[in-house]
Protein backbone atom coordinates (compact mmCIF):
# COMPACT_ATOMS: atom_id res chain seq x y z
CA UNK A 1 0.00 0.00 0.00
CA UNK A 2 0.77 3.22 -0.70
CA UNK A 3 -0.06 6.14 1.90
CA UNK A 4 1.27 9.97 0.42
CA UNK A 5 0.63 11.96 3.35
CA UNK A 6 0.36 16.02 3.22
CA UNK A 7 3.61 16.21 1.20
CA UNK A 8 4.22 19.33 0.13
CA UNK A 9 7.40 20.68 -2.50
CA UNK A 10 8.29 24.18 -3.33
CA UNK A 11 11.10 24.14 -6.38
CA UNK A 12 13.74 27.20 -6.06
CA UNK A 13 11.96 28.80 -3.08
CA UNK A 14 12.62 32.77 -2.67
CA UNK A 15 13.65 33.25 -6.27
CA UNK A 16 11.53 34.34 -9.60
CA UNK A 17 11.48 30.71 -10.63
CA UNK A 18 9.59 29.49 -7.90
CA UNK A 19 7.18 27.16 -8.08
CA UNK A 20 4.82 25.54 -5.71
CA UNK A 21 3.87 22.28 -7.13
CA UNK A 22 2.81 20.52 -4.19
CA UNK A 23 0.58 21.47 -1.01
CA UNK A 24 -0.75 19.25 1.45
CA UNK A 25 -0.79 16.51 -1.40
CA UNK A 26 -2.06 13.44 -0.21
CA UNK A 27 -2.72 9.83 -2.07
CA UNK A 28 -3.64 6.53 -0.47
CA UNK A 29 -2.97 3.10 -3.16
CA UNK A 30 -4.38 0.68 -1.83
CA UNK A 31 -2.57 -3.07 -2.92
CA UNK A 32 -2.96 -4.42 -6.11
CA UNK A 33 -4.88 -0.95 -7.48
CA UNK A 34 -3.76 -0.60 -10.69
CA UNK A 35 -4.60 3.34 -11.29
CA UNK A 36 -4.65 5.32 -14.45
CA UNK A 37 -4.06 9.01 -14.09
CA UNK A 38 -4.84 12.25 -16.72
CA UNK A 39 -4.46 15.43 -16.59
CA UNK A 40 -2.60 18.66 -18.42
CA UNK A 41 0.56 19.37 -18.84
CA UNK A 42 2.29 20.58 -15.34
CA UNK A 43 -0.45 19.20 -13.75
CA UNK A 44 2.28 17.37 -11.53
CA UNK A 45 1.68 13.98 -12.77
CA UNK A 46 5.17 13.46 -13.66
CA UNK A 47 6.25 15.35 -10.17
CA UNK A 48 4.15 13.19 -7.96
CA UNK A 49 6.23 9.88 -9.86
CA UNK A 50 9.50 11.40 -9.01
CA UNK A 51 8.58 12.34 -5.51
CA UNK A 52 7.45 8.82 -4.91
CA UNK A 53 10.10 7.54 -6.86
CA UNK A 54 12.68 9.46 -4.83
CA UNK A 55 14.23 11.77 -7.78
CA UNK A 56 13.54 15.15 -5.15
CA UNK A 57 12.68 14.60 -1.63
CA UNK A 58 9.60 16.61 -0.30
CA UNK A 59 9.90 19.56 1.71
CA UNK A 60 7.43 18.11 4.36
CA UNK A 61 5.18 15.23 4.78
CA UNK A 62 5.26 11.58 4.18
CA UNK A 63 5.35 8.74 1.81
CA UNK A 64 4.95 5.25 2.90
CA UNK A 65 4.82 1.71 1.08
CA UNK A 66 3.72 -0.93 2.87
CA UNK A 67 4.45 1.45 6.21
CA UNK A 68 7.67 1.72 6.01
CA UNK A 69 8.43 5.53 5.58
CA UNK A 70 10.28 5.79 2.50
CA UNK A 71 10.28 9.50 2.29
CA UNK A 72 14.20 10.13 3.28
CA UNK A 73 15.39 7.09 1.47
CA UNK A 74 18.08 7.80 -2.17
CA UNK A 75 16.51 7.19 -5.20
CA UNK A 76 18.50 4.17 -5.96
CA UNK A 77 17.51 2.50 -2.48
CA UNK A 78 13.94 2.94 -3.81
CA UNK A 79 14.54 1.58 -6.85
CA UNK A 80 14.59 -1.70 -4.80
CA UNK A 81 11.09 -1.82 -4.41
CA UNK A 82 9.79 0.84 -7.13
CA UNK A 83 9.65 0.09 -10.88
CA UNK A 84 9.42 2.67 -12.99
CA UNK A 85 9.12 3.54 -16.67
CA UNK A 86 9.24 6.51 -18.43
CA UNK A 87 8.56 7.62 -22.01
CA UNK A 88 11.66 7.53 -23.36
CA UNK A 89 12.46 3.86 -24.53
CA UNK A 90 16.14 4.97 -24.29
CA UNK A 91 16.04 5.85 -20.44
CA UNK A 92 15.44 1.91 -19.32
CA UNK A 93 18.35 0.25 -20.83
CA UNK A 94 21.73 0.06 -21.66
CA UNK A 95 21.71 0.28 -25.37
CA UNK A 96 25.68 -1.00 -25.59
CA UNK A 97 24.77 -4.51 -23.67
CA UNK A 98 23.12 -7.44 -24.99
CA UNK A 99 19.49 -8.02 -23.36
CA UNK A 100 20.95 -10.79 -21.18
CA UNK A 101 23.40 -8.27 -19.48
CA UNK A 102 20.65 -5.74 -19.07
CA UNK A 103 18.46 -8.44 -17.34
CA UNK A 104 21.26 -9.73 -15.06
CA UNK A 105 21.55 -6.07 -13.58
CA UNK A 106 17.45 -5.89 -12.93
CA UNK A 107 16.94 -9.05 -11.57
CA UNK A 108 19.71 -8.46 -9.09
CA UNK A 109 19.83 -11.80 -7.59
CA UNK A 110 23.00 -13.38 -6.39
CA UNK A 111 26.05 -10.91 -4.83
CA UNK A 112 28.30 -8.72 -6.83
CA UNK A 113 30.86 -11.51 -8.06
CA UNK A 114 28.04 -13.70 -9.35
CA UNK A 115 27.82 -14.29 -13.36
CA UNK A 116 25.25 -15.41 -15.49
CA UNK A 117 24.35 -18.90 -15.44
CA UNK A 118 22.38 -21.17 -17.21
CA UNK A 119 19.54 -21.16 -14.98
CA UNK A 120 19.02 -17.29 -15.37
CA UNK A 121 19.56 -17.59 -19.03
CA UNK A 122 16.38 -20.25 -19.07
CA UNK A 123 14.43 -17.96 -16.86
CA UNK A 124 14.95 -14.74 -18.92
CA UNK A 125 13.93 -16.94 -22.46
CA UNK A 126 10.68 -17.86 -20.59
CA UNK A 127 9.63 -14.58 -19.30
CA UNK A 128 10.85 -12.72 -22.36
CA UNK A 129 8.84 -15.45 -24.53
CA UNK A 130 5.66 -13.92 -22.89
CA UNK A 131 6.16 -10.81 -25.07
CA UNK A 132 5.87 -12.36 -28.51
CA UNK A 133 8.33 -10.32 -29.96
CA UNK A 134 11.15 -13.12 -30.03
CA UNK A 135 13.15 -11.15 -28.21
CA UNK A 136 13.88 -14.84 -26.27
CA UNK A 137 16.26 -15.48 -29.11
CA UNK A 138 18.06 -12.43 -29.20
CA UNK A 139 19.74 -12.64 -25.79
CA UNK A 140 22.92 -11.69 -27.00
CA UNK A 141 21.81 -9.17 -29.11
CA UNK A 142 23.13 -5.56 -28.09
CA UNK A 143 19.87 -3.52 -26.42
CA UNK A 144 20.63 -0.58 -28.93
CA UNK A 145 19.38 -2.43 -32.07
CA UNK A 146 15.89 -2.77 -30.90
CA UNK A 147 13.28 -0.80 -31.94
CA UNK A 148 11.70 1.11 -29.12
CA UNK A 149 8.19 -0.71 -28.46
CA UNK A 150 10.84 -3.86 -28.23
CA UNK A 151 12.95 -1.82 -25.93
CA UNK A 152 10.27 -0.66 -23.61
CA UNK A 153 8.54 -3.67 -23.69
CA UNK A 154 11.92 -5.50 -22.22
CA UNK A 155 12.53 -2.56 -19.33
CA UNK A 156 9.11 -3.63 -18.32
CA UNK A 157 10.06 -6.96 -17.60
CA UNK A 158 13.42 -5.49 -16.29
CA UNK A 159 10.89 -3.75 -14.00
CA UNK A 160 8.92 -6.56 -13.23
CA UNK A 161 11.22 -9.74 -13.26
CA UNK A 162 11.21 -9.07 -9.00
CA UNK A 163 7.67 -8.06 -8.96
CA UNK A 164 8.20 -4.30 -7.38
CA UNK A 165 5.81 -3.70 -4.72
CA UNK A 166 5.08 -0.73 -7.05
CA UNK A 167 5.33 0.09 -10.42
CA UNK A 168 4.97 3.52 -11.73
CA UNK A 169 4.55 4.41 -15.82
CA UNK A 170 5.18 7.42 -17.19
CA UNK A 171 3.34 7.91 -20.43
CA UNK A 172 5.66 4.54 -21.08
CA UNK A 173 3.68 4.18 -24.86
CA UNK A 174 3.53 7.58 -25.77
CA UNK A 175 6.61 7.72 -27.58
CA UNK A 176 5.59 4.36 -29.83
CA UNK A 177 3.60 3.95 -33.11
CA UNK A 178 -0.17 3.18 -32.04
CA UNK A 179 -0.47 0.05 -32.96
CA UNK A 180 3.08 -0.54 -30.46
CA UNK A 181 1.76 1.28 -28.35
CA UNK A 182 -1.34 -1.14 -27.80
CA UNK A 183 0.34 -4.37 -27.87
CA UNK A 184 3.05 -2.62 -24.58
CA UNK A 185 -0.31 -1.63 -23.52
CA UNK A 186 -1.78 -5.02 -23.54
CA UNK A 187 1.59 -6.64 -22.54
CA UNK A 188 1.86 -4.05 -19.37
CA UNK A 189 -2.03 -5.02 -18.70
CA UNK A 190 -1.15 -8.67 -18.49
CA UNK A 191 2.07 -8.43 -16.26
CA UNK A 192 0.12 -6.20 -13.69
CA UNK A 193 -2.42 -8.71 -13.21
CA UNK A 194 -0.37 -11.65 -13.13
CA UNK A 195 1.74 -10.56 -10.28
CA UNK A 196 -1.32 -8.33 -8.86
CA UNK A 197 0.73 -5.45 -9.13
CA UNK A 198 0.18 -2.08 -7.16
CA UNK A 199 0.34 0.11 -10.12
CA UNK A 200 0.44 3.99 -11.31
CA UNK A 201 -0.23 4.85 -14.54
CA UNK A 202 0.00 8.38 -16.40
CA UNK A 203 -1.07 8.35 -19.88
CA UNK A 204 -2.21 11.07 -22.40
CA UNK A 205 -4.69 8.54 -23.89
CA UNK A 206 -8.04 9.50 -22.03
CA UNK A 207 -9.57 6.24 -23.89
CA UNK A 208 -6.81 3.98 -22.11
CA UNK A 209 -7.11 5.57 -18.64
CA UNK A 210 -10.50 3.99 -18.74
CA UNK A 211 -10.09 1.09 -20.59
CA UNK A 212 -7.16 -0.04 -18.21
CA UNK A 213 -6.90 -0.58 -14.43
CA UNK A 214 -9.48 -0.38 -11.95
CA UNK A 215 -9.31 3.48 -10.77
CA UNK A 216 -9.02 6.81 -12.32
CA UNK A 217 -7.39 10.26 -11.22
CA UNK A 218 -7.58 12.99 -12.68
CA UNK A 219 -4.69 15.83 -11.71
CA UNK A 220 -4.61 19.89 -12.41
CA UNK A 221 -2.33 22.37 -10.52
CA UNK A 222 -0.82 19.77 -8.18
CA UNK A 223 -4.25 18.51 -6.64
CA UNK A 224 -6.48 14.80 -7.53
CA UNK A 225 -9.56 16.98 -9.00
CA UNK A 226 -11.52 13.37 -9.25
CA UNK A 227 -11.22 9.69 -8.09
CA UNK A 228 -13.17 7.06 -9.20
CA UNK A 229 -12.75 3.41 -8.79
CA UNK A 230 -14.78 -0.05 -9.16
CA UNK A 231 -18.16 -0.41 -11.05
CA UNK A 232 -17.99 3.93 -11.34
CA UNK A 233 -15.17 3.74 -13.06
CA UNK A 234 -16.24 1.12 -15.38
CA UNK A 235 -19.55 2.93 -16.70
CA UNK A 236 -16.72 6.70 -17.57
CA UNK A 237 -16.66 7.59 -21.19
CA UNK A 238 -14.26 10.21 -22.43
CA UNK A 239 -17.03 12.55 -22.95
CA UNK A 240 -17.57 12.61 -18.50
CA UNK A 241 -14.33 13.05 -18.38
CA UNK A 242 -13.94 16.31 -19.65
CA UNK A 243 -17.06 17.52 -18.22
CA UNK A 244 -15.78 16.02 -14.43
CA UNK A 245 -12.88 17.41 -15.12
CA UNK A 246 -14.17 21.28 -16.21
CA UNK A 247 -16.78 20.59 -12.59
CA UNK A 248 -13.27 19.33 -10.94
CA UNK A 249 -11.17 22.10 -11.54
CA UNK A 250 -13.23 24.98 -13.64
CA UNK A 251 -11.75 25.23 -16.42
CA UNK A 252 -11.62 23.05 -19.73
CA UNK A 253 -9.15 20.76 -19.96
CA UNK A 254 -6.73 21.42 -22.23
CA UNK A 255 -6.58 18.96 -25.02
CA UNK A 256 -4.49 19.67 -27.48
CA UNK A 257 -1.80 17.32 -26.21
CA UNK A 258 -3.98 14.75 -24.82
CA UNK A 259 -6.08 11.79 -27.13
CA UNK A 260 -9.86 11.87 -27.00
CA UNK A 261 -9.85 8.40 -28.23
CA UNK B 1 71.39 -1.89 -40.13
CA UNK B 2 71.85 -6.07 -39.41
CA UNK B 3 69.21 -8.02 -38.62
CA UNK B 4 70.19 -8.43 -34.76
CA UNK B 5 69.93 -4.95 -33.76
CA UNK B 6 66.64 -4.98 -35.53
CA UNK B 7 65.10 -7.83 -33.55
CA UNK B 8 67.24 -6.06 -30.78
CA UNK B 9 64.93 -2.88 -31.38
CA UNK B 10 61.81 -4.87 -31.86
CA UNK B 11 61.69 -6.77 -29.03
CA UNK B 12 62.44 -3.56 -26.76
CA UNK B 13 59.21 -1.86 -28.50
CA UNK B 14 57.34 -4.97 -27.92
CA UNK B 15 58.45 -5.21 -23.71
CA UNK B 16 58.01 -1.00 -24.08
CA UNK B 17 54.27 -1.75 -25.83
CA UNK B 18 53.40 -4.24 -23.15
CA UNK B 19 54.44 -2.39 -20.17
CA UNK B 20 52.63 0.90 -20.56
CA UNK B 21 49.35 -1.31 -22.40
CA UNK B 22 48.52 -2.06 -18.76
CA UNK B 23 47.52 1.81 -18.86
CA UNK B 24 45.84 1.09 -21.68
CA UNK B 25 43.98 -1.05 -19.98
CA UNK B 26 43.02 1.03 -17.06
CA UNK B 27 41.75 3.69 -19.55
CA UNK B 28 40.06 0.66 -21.36
CA UNK B 29 38.11 0.33 -17.91
CA UNK B 30 37.51 3.85 -17.17
CA UNK B 31 37.53 5.91 -20.33
CA UNK B 32 35.29 2.80 -22.79
CA UNK B 33 33.80 1.26 -20.44
CA UNK B 34 32.79 3.78 -17.07
CA UNK B 35 32.79 6.74 -19.74
CA UNK B 36 35.23 8.81 -17.30
CA UNK B 37 38.07 10.43 -18.57
CA UNK B 38 41.22 10.33 -16.03
CA UNK B 39 42.85 12.95 -16.32
CA UNK B 40 44.86 11.51 -13.09
CA UNK B 41 46.64 8.96 -15.33
CA UNK B 42 49.65 10.95 -15.58
CA UNK B 43 50.20 11.64 -11.93
CA UNK B 44 49.11 7.88 -10.93
CA UNK B 45 51.72 6.28 -13.55
CA UNK B 46 54.57 7.93 -11.23
CA UNK B 47 52.47 7.33 -7.85
CA UNK B 48 52.87 3.70 -8.83
CA UNK B 49 56.97 3.98 -10.34
CA UNK B 50 58.08 6.09 -7.37
CA UNK B 51 56.14 3.71 -4.72
CA UNK B 52 57.22 0.40 -6.56
CA UNK B 53 61.18 2.17 -6.32
CA UNK B 54 61.08 2.86 -3.42
CA UNK B 55 59.97 -0.30 -1.82
CA UNK B 56 62.38 -1.94 -4.37
CA UNK B 57 65.07 -0.53 -3.18
CA UNK B 58 64.51 -0.84 0.58
CA UNK B 59 65.07 -4.69 -0.63
CA UNK B 60 61.14 -5.76 -0.92
CA UNK B 61 61.29 -6.74 -5.34
CA UNK B 62 57.97 -8.41 -5.46
CA UNK B 63 56.30 -6.29 -2.64
CA UNK B 64 57.01 -3.40 -4.55
CA UNK B 65 54.20 -4.52 -7.01
CA UNK B 66 51.46 -5.02 -4.61
CA UNK B 67 52.95 -1.98 -2.89
CA UNK B 68 52.55 0.01 -6.22
CA UNK B 69 49.20 -1.17 -7.20
CA UNK B 70 47.74 -0.18 -3.55
CA UNK B 71 49.39 3.40 -3.86
CA UNK B 72 46.85 3.38 -7.48
CA UNK B 73 44.28 2.26 -5.62
CA UNK B 74 44.25 4.39 -3.51
CA UNK B 75 44.90 7.26 -6.21
CA UNK B 76 41.86 5.91 -7.56
CA UNK B 77 39.86 6.69 -4.54
CA UNK B 78 40.48 9.61 -3.82
CA UNK B 79 39.63 10.64 -7.53
CA UNK B 80 36.76 9.15 -7.24
CA UNK B 81 35.71 10.36 -4.01
CA UNK B 82 36.13 14.03 -5.09
CA UNK B 83 33.60 13.31 -8.21
CA UNK B 84 31.22 11.44 -6.54
CA UNK B 85 30.90 12.73 -3.21
CA UNK B 86 31.44 15.97 -3.23
CA UNK B 87 30.53 17.11 -6.34
CA UNK B 88 33.69 18.16 -8.02
CA UNK B 89 33.70 18.03 -12.39
CA UNK B 90 35.17 14.52 -13.05
CA UNK B 91 37.72 16.31 -15.33
CA UNK B 92 38.55 18.69 -12.36
CA UNK B 93 38.84 16.00 -10.24
CA UNK B 94 41.52 14.10 -12.16
CA UNK B 95 43.14 17.44 -12.31
CA UNK B 96 43.39 18.63 -9.11
CA UNK B 97 44.62 14.56 -8.21
CA UNK B 98 47.56 14.66 -10.54
CA UNK B 99 48.59 18.08 -9.41
CA UNK B 100 48.55 16.79 -6.01
CA UNK B 101 50.55 13.96 -6.67
CA UNK B 102 53.34 15.48 -7.88
CA UNK B 103 54.38 16.78 -4.38
CA UNK B 104 53.68 13.54 -2.97
CA UNK B 105 55.70 11.59 -5.88
CA UNK B 106 58.76 13.79 -4.44
CA UNK B 107 58.04 12.90 -0.95
CA UNK B 108 57.63 9.48 -1.89
CA UNK B 109 60.92 9.55 -4.03
CA UNK B 110 62.35 11.59 -0.49
CA UNK B 111 62.31 14.88 -1.12
CA UNK B 112 64.26 13.99 -4.86
CA UNK B 113 63.05 14.12 -8.34
CA UNK B 114 65.22 11.06 -9.77
CA UNK B 115 65.61 7.43 -8.22
CA UNK B 116 68.48 4.89 -9.45
CA UNK B 117 67.38 1.55 -8.97
CA UNK B 118 70.96 -0.17 -10.83
CA UNK B 119 71.93 -2.40 -8.07
CA UNK B 120 68.19 -2.87 -6.72
CA UNK B 121 66.52 -6.35 -6.82
CA UNK B 122 63.61 -6.38 -8.70
CA UNK B 123 61.08 -8.75 -10.60
CA UNK B 124 63.08 -8.29 -13.40
CA UNK B 125 66.56 -9.42 -12.15
CA UNK B 126 64.96 -11.75 -10.33
CA UNK B 127 63.91 -13.61 -13.39
CA UNK B 128 67.01 -12.00 -14.95
CA UNK B 129 68.76 -14.60 -12.06
CA UNK B 130 66.65 -17.48 -12.64
CA UNK B 131 67.17 -17.59 -16.29
CA UNK B 132 70.63 -17.15 -16.65
CA UNK B 133 71.89 -19.88 -19.05
CA UNK B 134 68.59 -20.87 -20.41
CA UNK B 135 67.70 -19.84 -24.07
CA UNK B 136 65.35 -17.43 -22.87
CA UNK B 137 68.11 -15.53 -21.00
CA UNK B 138 67.71 -12.33 -22.98
CA UNK B 139 64.01 -12.47 -22.70
CA UNK B 140 63.29 -11.65 -19.34
CA UNK B 141 61.83 -8.64 -19.26
CA UNK B 142 59.35 -9.37 -22.13
CA UNK B 143 58.02 -12.34 -19.94
CA UNK B 144 57.14 -10.60 -16.94
CA UNK B 145 55.86 -7.81 -19.23
CA UNK B 146 53.59 -10.40 -20.60
CA UNK B 147 52.32 -12.56 -17.84
CA UNK B 148 51.32 -8.80 -16.33
CA UNK B 149 49.40 -8.60 -19.26
CA UNK B 150 47.63 -11.73 -19.46
CA UNK B 151 46.70 -11.30 -15.90
CA UNK B 152 45.10 -8.00 -15.90
CA UNK B 153 43.36 -9.26 -19.22
CA UNK B 154 42.02 -12.53 -17.74
CA UNK B 155 40.94 -10.30 -14.95
CA UNK B 156 39.09 -7.88 -16.72
CA UNK B 157 37.59 -10.83 -19.05
CA UNK B 158 36.01 -12.30 -15.57
CA UNK B 159 35.42 -9.46 -14.03
CA UNK B 160 33.51 -7.53 -16.19
CA UNK B 161 31.00 -10.28 -16.63
CA UNK B 162 29.75 -10.07 -12.73
CA UNK B 163 27.61 -8.60 -11.79
CA UNK B 164 29.66 -5.64 -10.44
CA UNK B 165 30.86 -5.57 -13.94
CA UNK B 166 27.94 -5.38 -15.66
CA UNK B 167 26.78 -2.25 -13.24
CA UNK B 168 30.02 -0.80 -14.39
CA UNK B 169 29.44 -0.87 -17.79
CA UNK B 170 26.21 0.20 -17.22
CA UNK B 171 27.38 2.88 -15.39
CA UNK B 172 29.05 4.66 -18.92
CA UNK B 173 26.03 3.24 -20.86
CA UNK B 174 23.58 4.70 -19.21
CA UNK B 175 23.20 5.59 -15.50
CA UNK B 176 19.81 6.43 -15.23
CA UNK B 177 18.85 2.51 -15.52
CA UNK B 178 22.08 1.53 -12.99
CA UNK B 179 19.63 3.72 -10.72
CA UNK B 180 16.46 2.02 -11.68
CA UNK B 181 17.94 -1.04 -11.13
CA UNK B 182 19.01 -0.04 -7.16
CA UNK B 183 22.43 -0.25 -8.06
CA UNK B 184 24.71 3.03 -6.43
CA UNK B 185 26.43 4.86 -9.66
CA UNK B 186 28.68 6.41 -6.64
CA UNK B 187 29.67 2.87 -5.31
CA UNK B 188 30.52 1.78 -9.55
CA UNK B 189 32.05 4.77 -10.68
CA UNK B 190 34.52 4.46 -7.31
CA UNK B 191 35.11 0.49 -7.89
CA UNK B 192 35.92 1.12 -11.75
CA UNK B 193 38.55 4.01 -11.10
CA UNK B 194 40.06 2.01 -8.28
CA UNK B 195 40.62 -1.32 -10.01
CA UNK B 196 41.78 1.24 -13.43
CA UNK B 197 44.11 3.04 -11.32
CA UNK B 198 45.52 0.09 -9.73
CA UNK B 199 46.47 -1.09 -13.52
CA UNK B 200 48.42 2.41 -14.29
CA UNK B 201 50.29 2.48 -11.12
CA UNK B 202 51.50 -1.27 -11.90
CA UNK B 203 52.19 0.02 -15.12
CA UNK B 204 54.33 3.04 -13.48
CA UNK B 205 55.96 1.02 -11.12
CA UNK B 206 57.55 -2.07 -13.91
CA UNK B 207 58.34 0.67 -16.44
CA UNK B 208 60.44 2.14 -13.64
CA UNK B 209 61.83 -0.75 -12.50
CA UNK B 210 62.70 -2.17 -16.22
CA UNK B 211 64.50 0.94 -16.90
CA UNK B 212 66.16 0.83 -13.53
CA UNK B 213 65.31 4.25 -12.42
CA UNK B 214 62.26 6.63 -11.84
CA UNK B 215 62.64 10.36 -12.83
CA UNK B 216 59.56 12.36 -11.65
CA UNK B 217 58.44 13.09 -15.59
CA UNK B 218 58.28 9.69 -16.15
CA UNK B 219 54.52 9.42 -16.39
CA UNK B 220 53.98 12.74 -18.29
CA UNK B 221 51.79 12.38 -21.69
CA UNK B 222 50.96 8.54 -20.45
CA UNK B 223 47.69 9.65 -20.79
CA UNK B 224 47.35 10.94 -24.00
CA UNK B 225 49.73 8.06 -25.08
CA UNK B 226 47.53 5.34 -23.75
CA UNK B 227 44.37 6.83 -24.92
CA UNK B 228 46.17 7.20 -28.48
CA UNK B 229 46.85 3.29 -28.14
CA UNK B 230 43.39 2.44 -26.73
CA UNK B 231 41.98 4.05 -30.01
CA UNK B 232 44.40 2.53 -32.66
CA UNK B 233 43.37 -1.23 -30.87
CA UNK B 234 39.67 -0.01 -31.62
CA UNK B 235 40.01 1.16 -35.49
CA UNK B 236 40.81 -2.88 -35.84
CA UNK B 237 37.96 -3.73 -33.26
CA UNK B 238 35.16 -2.77 -31.53
CA UNK B 239 32.67 -5.11 -31.20
CA UNK B 240 30.97 -6.58 -28.18
CA UNK B 241 33.28 -8.98 -27.05
CA UNK B 242 35.06 -7.72 -24.02
CA UNK B 243 37.49 -10.04 -24.03
CA UNK B 244 38.48 -9.12 -27.75
CA UNK B 245 38.34 -5.81 -27.22
CA UNK B 246 40.62 -6.03 -24.31
CA UNK B 247 43.40 -7.79 -26.50
CA UNK B 248 42.96 -5.00 -29.26
CA UNK B 249 43.25 -2.35 -26.65
CA UNK B 250 47.11 -4.26 -25.65
CA UNK B 251 47.59 -4.76 -29.41
CA UNK B 252 47.49 -0.98 -29.87
CA UNK B 253 49.76 0.08 -27.76
CA UNK B 254 52.73 -2.07 -29.26
CA UNK B 255 51.61 -0.58 -32.66
CA UNK B 256 52.32 2.40 -31.28
CA UNK B 257 55.39 1.59 -30.00
CA UNK B 258 56.71 -0.16 -33.28
CA UNK B 259 55.03 3.05 -35.54
CA UNK B 260 57.27 5.25 -32.58
CA UNK B 261 60.25 2.98 -32.65
CA UNK B 262 60.59 3.18 -36.47
CA UNK B 263 59.97 6.45 -36.54
CA UNK B 264 63.03 7.35 -34.49
CA UNK B 265 64.77 4.88 -36.80
CA UNK B 266 63.91 7.18 -39.50
CA UNK B 267 65.31 10.42 -37.29
CA UNK B 268 62.38 11.68 -35.85
CA UNK B 269 63.56 13.50 -33.10
CA UNK B 270 62.39 11.75 -29.64
CA UNK B 271 60.45 14.77 -28.48
CA UNK B 272 58.26 14.49 -30.75
CA UNK B 273 56.63 11.15 -29.14
CA UNK B 274 54.08 13.70 -27.42
CA UNK B 275 52.87 15.52 -30.62
CA UNK B 276 52.41 12.10 -32.40
CA UNK B 277 50.36 11.02 -29.47
CA UNK B 278 48.10 14.13 -29.33
CA UNK B 279 47.64 14.11 -32.76
CA UNK B 280 46.86 10.48 -33.19
CA UNK B 281 44.06 11.14 -30.22
CA UNK B 282 42.96 14.39 -32.19
CA UNK B 283 42.20 12.42 -35.47
CA UNK B 284 40.42 9.22 -34.01
CA UNK B 285 38.08 11.29 -31.97
CA UNK B 286 37.41 13.76 -34.46
CA UNK B 287 36.92 11.44 -37.37
CA UNK B 288 33.51 10.18 -36.67
CA UNK B 289 32.23 14.04 -36.02
CA UNK B 290 33.84 15.41 -39.24
CA UNK B 291 32.64 12.69 -41.40
CA UNK B 292 29.19 12.95 -39.94
CA UNK B 293 29.66 16.53 -41.03
CA UNK B 294 30.73 15.98 -44.73
CA UNK B 295 27.64 15.93 -46.29
CA UNK B 296 26.71 19.00 -44.56
CA UNK B 297 29.70 20.91 -45.82
CA UNK B 298 28.97 19.75 -49.55
CA UNK B 299 25.81 20.92 -49.81
CA UNK B 300 26.52 24.37 -48.20
CA UNK B 301 29.96 24.45 -51.13
CA UNK B 302 27.68 23.33 -53.41
CA UNK B 303 24.91 26.17 -52.63
CA UNK B 304 27.85 29.24 -52.79
CA UNK B 305 28.98 28.03 -55.83
CA UNK B 306 25.02 27.79 -57.49
CA UNK B 307 24.43 30.96 -55.54
CA UNK B 308 28.18 33.01 -57.64
CA UNK B 309 26.64 31.76 -60.48
CA UNK B 310 23.17 32.83 -59.97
Amino acid sequence: MLEIKNISKTFNPGTINEKIVFKDFSLTVNNSEFVTIIGANGAGKSTLFNAIAGAFFTDSGTIELDGKDISLVSEYKRARRIGRLFQDPMLGTAPGMTIEENLTLAAGRGGWFSTLNRHDRERFKETLSELNMGLEDKLTKPVGLLSGGQRQALTLIMATINPPDLLLLDEHTAALDPSTAEKVLEITDRIVRKHSLTCLMVTHNMQSALDFGNRILMMDDGKIVFDSCGEEKKKLKVSDLLILFKKGSGKTLNTDRILLS
Amino acid sequence: MDFASIFTLGQTALELGLISSLTVLALFLSYSMLNVCDLSTDGCFTFGAAVGAVVAISGHPYLSIVAAMCAGMLSGLVTAVLQTRMGINSLLAGIIVNTGLYSVNIAVMGNSSLLNMNRTDTVFTKLKTVLTGTALAAQFKLIIALIAVALVIVFLYFFLKTRLGLAIRATGNNPAMVRSSSINVAMTTTVGLIVSNSFTALSGCLMAQAQKSVNIDIGSGVLTVALASLLIGNAFYSGSRIGLRAVFAVVGAVIFRVVYTLALRFNMPAFMLKLVSSVIVIIAISAPYIRSQIPMIRRRWANRKGGLHA
